[in-house]
């Protein structure tokens, strides 16, 4: 008999997942700041405290540096941590254990000490938190080698990812955007809400998805800016071009083939980031496509992203600088003139 | 309980052993950056962190461990290592950059990496500290035996990552022990001029735990404060903090003028030398006799001749290697 289906918020998709790995695997453990009795700020452990204790699900004190450090340690001693910290923004304070510690201890050992460890934050703003609570930093954490990257787009993708990511030997770390979470006191974009099944499954690193087809031009996204292409490609079909949407689903691996593959068809190149412009992610997947065949394209590629500015606080100079539906639906009727 | 005559046997061995290693790695270092010193030079590039003088902290407390027990060292690593039983031989060939090193020639120096014995080091001040309070609350959580050391050095203790890591580690009572080789100087910074206490181990304090400080870099001495500090550890009473004063007796790198020391300073701790004191200790307590000293000494030097031998015949690793291992 089918299990019906029910549709689930990012959040607790995540947390439902992190519960199937934890009794699956009693190396599995979670701990980070109010990670245990508030279920995390962002809702993504609600229930594990009851359901495993406290010495699995872990309340730490405000010393990220030592936390972090310390899930490498763990790690490296047999177990399989899962940490939270609630905003990306604040790696800063605890950098050195995640770039130099958890991403190299691999290939310091030649391979002989991996470290197993996922370290789930969120992302993104455009709710007015300003410049310290709604970076994205994408791209600063592909571009540092030994973390593998997962930005899921919705529900059912970040429940499969984050299977992959506990059972993957390596540190992953997993950005879940705000507006994707399905918090009670922020918004949620609809469609990031999708039919979740209940068994445990796996979504693969390194396969973006193609979340919807078509002929003129390759839009390319990650996490919320999937939901922004895919509204400016439906306004799109309705004046008659057909729009493809990629959704990248992980940095690292990058799935280059798909996308240049799909700018095969398409010739036309469009790739949306809300994160910083400059040398990032939006950078990367154009040259990835130009310096495997740059004959492909009919027009130049284009990107729009965050502009090299710290993240303002104003509800005005936050939109402006943000991605969105109307941008790329402009962006893609300029670009379709050529 | 003080060490018997096994034990203090053993802590000679291996602080001649080290000491022994240290200079023949002098020489091999100096091989292609004389009379222009350039470290991207010789056999052996990149800076190099001596342990001349440190040896007791390493023997002190790395008697008291097993294998199950992990170390986490710093960027001055080699004397812990050995006292730890790394594999020298692979130990040696990691310094040299070769393919049988530790890790293939990717780490070197500062980045020694032996799971067998489960030590580990890192270049990055007191960023060990929260790695060894993991594999202490792992131990924990998979009820297995062991306890977790980090060596530091005294200017780690200004560090965020001592702070949060001892306070998470007295919150969890971690069976974590955190060992400051108090040598005097941050590269050229003297403590008195970088430490508002005089003294480390009174931090402990601030995390409700014990501290002790360790007087004259004797290795007796610091073998019976690690002891109590380990075995607390061992009967899940939590972290200790154990501070030691021990002597630089080379720069903070090769290649280091030292003209920040006070004139006279140098001589002075090469005078306190631990390792003749600690000889003479052995023979005039009649713990073992000169011939016995001597066959320890003439089976390190031995055993060090041996581990550099293998690491000059050892191959270069293909240069492609550098693209594999980066993830498991």
């Amino acid at each position: 008999m089918a299990t019906p289906k029910r549709k689930l918020t990012t959040a607790k998709a995540i947390s439902e997942a992190i519960s199937q790995e934890m009794e699956a695997d009693e190396n599995v453990f979670v701990m980070g700041e109010d990670i245990a009795k508030l279920g995390g700020v962002f809702g993504t452990t609600t229930g594990l405290l009851d359901k495993f204790g406290p010495e699995r699900v872990r309340d730490t004190p405000i010393s990220e540096t030592a936390f972090i450090g310390a899930a490498v340690g763990a790690a490296a001693a047999g177990m399989r941590p899962i940490v939270e910290l609630m905003f990306v923004d604040f790696f800063g304070v605890c950098m050195d254990a995640i770039y130099n510690l958890a991403a190299k201890n691999c290939y310091f050992s030649g391979g002989n000490q991996p470290i197993p460890m996922v370290l789930m934050t969120s992302v993104g703003g455009g709710y007015g938190d300003a410049g310290q609570h709604s970076q994205c930093l994408y791209g600063t954490f592909a571009h540092l080698p030994g973390m593998k990257v997962v930005v899921p787009s919705n529900a059912y993708d970040a429940k499969g990812l984050m299977h992959t990511a506990v059972a993957d030997d390596n540190p992953v770390i997993f950005m879940l955007h705000k507006n994707l979470q399905g918090m009670g006191w922020l918004g949620t974009v609809k469609n990031s809400i999708v039919d979740v099944p209940r068994e445990t499954y796996g979504v693969p690193f390194g396969e973006a998805a193609i979340v919807r087809e078509g002929k003129d031009i390759t839009l390319v996204g990650l996490g919320v800016t999937v939901h922004m292409a895919l509204d400016a490609a439906e306004a799109l079909a309705k004046e008659g071009v057909e729009a493809e949407v990629v959704d990248l689903r992980t940095l690292v691996p990058l799935d280059r083939d798909t996308v240049f593959n799909s700018v095969s068809k398409t010739g036309r190149l469009l790739v949306i980031d809300d994160d910083y412009i400059s040398y990032g992610v939006s950078g990367e997947i154009i040259s990835s496509v130009a310096e495997q065949d740059s004959s492909i394209f009919k027009t130049s590629p284009q990107r729009i992203a965050f502009p090299d500015i710290p993240i303002p606080f104003t509800r005005p100079m936050e939109q402006f600088a943000l991605p969105n539906k109307d941008k790329i639906f402009n962006a893609v009727k300029e670009m379709m003139k050529d | 309980m003080q060490a018997d005559a096994k034990k203090q046997s053993w802590m000679y061995e291996n602080m001649f052993k080290s000491r022994y290693y240290e200079e023949c790695m002098e020489a091999a270092y100096l091989e292609g950056k004389q009379p222009v010193f350039n470290m991207a030079n010789g056999p052996v590039p990149g800076e190099m962190h001596l342990s001349n003088g440190q040896e007791p902290c390493a023997v002190g407390v790395c008697a008291h461990l097993d294998a199950d027990d992990a170390v986490f060292a710093t960027h001055r690593p080699h004397h812990i290592a050995i006292a730890k039983g790394v594999d020298l031989k692979a130990m040696t060939a990691e310094i040299f950059g070769k393919k049988t090193g530790l890790s293939g020639g990717r780490g070197g120096h500062m980045h020694l990496f032996d799971t067998k014995v489960n030590f580990a080091c890192s270049g990055i001040i007191a960023e060990g500290m929260g790695p060894a309070a993991g594999v202490a609350l792992a131990r924990k959580l998979r009820n297995e035996p062991g306890v977790a050391v980090a060596f530091i050095g005294e200017g780690a203790a200004n560090q965020g990552g001592f702070h949060e890591t001892m306070n998470l580690a007295a919150v969890w009572k971690l069976p974590f022990v955190c060992i400051i080789e108090d040598n005097a100087w941050g590269i050229s910074v003297a403590k008195t001029d970088a430490t508002a206490v005089p003294r480390n181990d009174v931090r402990a304090a601030a995390y409700g735990i014990p501290g002790e400080y360790v007087e004259g870099n004797d290795p007796l001495a610091i073998y019976d404060a690690a002891e109590r500090a380990i075995n607390r550890a061992r009967a899940g009473e939590g972290p200790s903090l154990i501070e030691i004063e021990t002597y630089r007796l080379a720069g903070h790198f090769m290649g280091d003028a030292e003209a920040y020391r006070p004139e006279g300073e140098k001589d002075g701790l090469l005078a306190k030398d631990p390792i003749p004191a600690f000889r003479k200790h052995l023979l005039d307590s009649g713990v073992i006799n000169e011939a016995a000293l001597k066959n320890i000494e003439g089976a390190m030097h031995a055993e060090v001749d041996e581990a550099f031998e293998f690491a000059r015949a050892a191959a270069e690793p293909e240069p492609a290697e550098a693209l594999e291992k980066v993830f498991a």
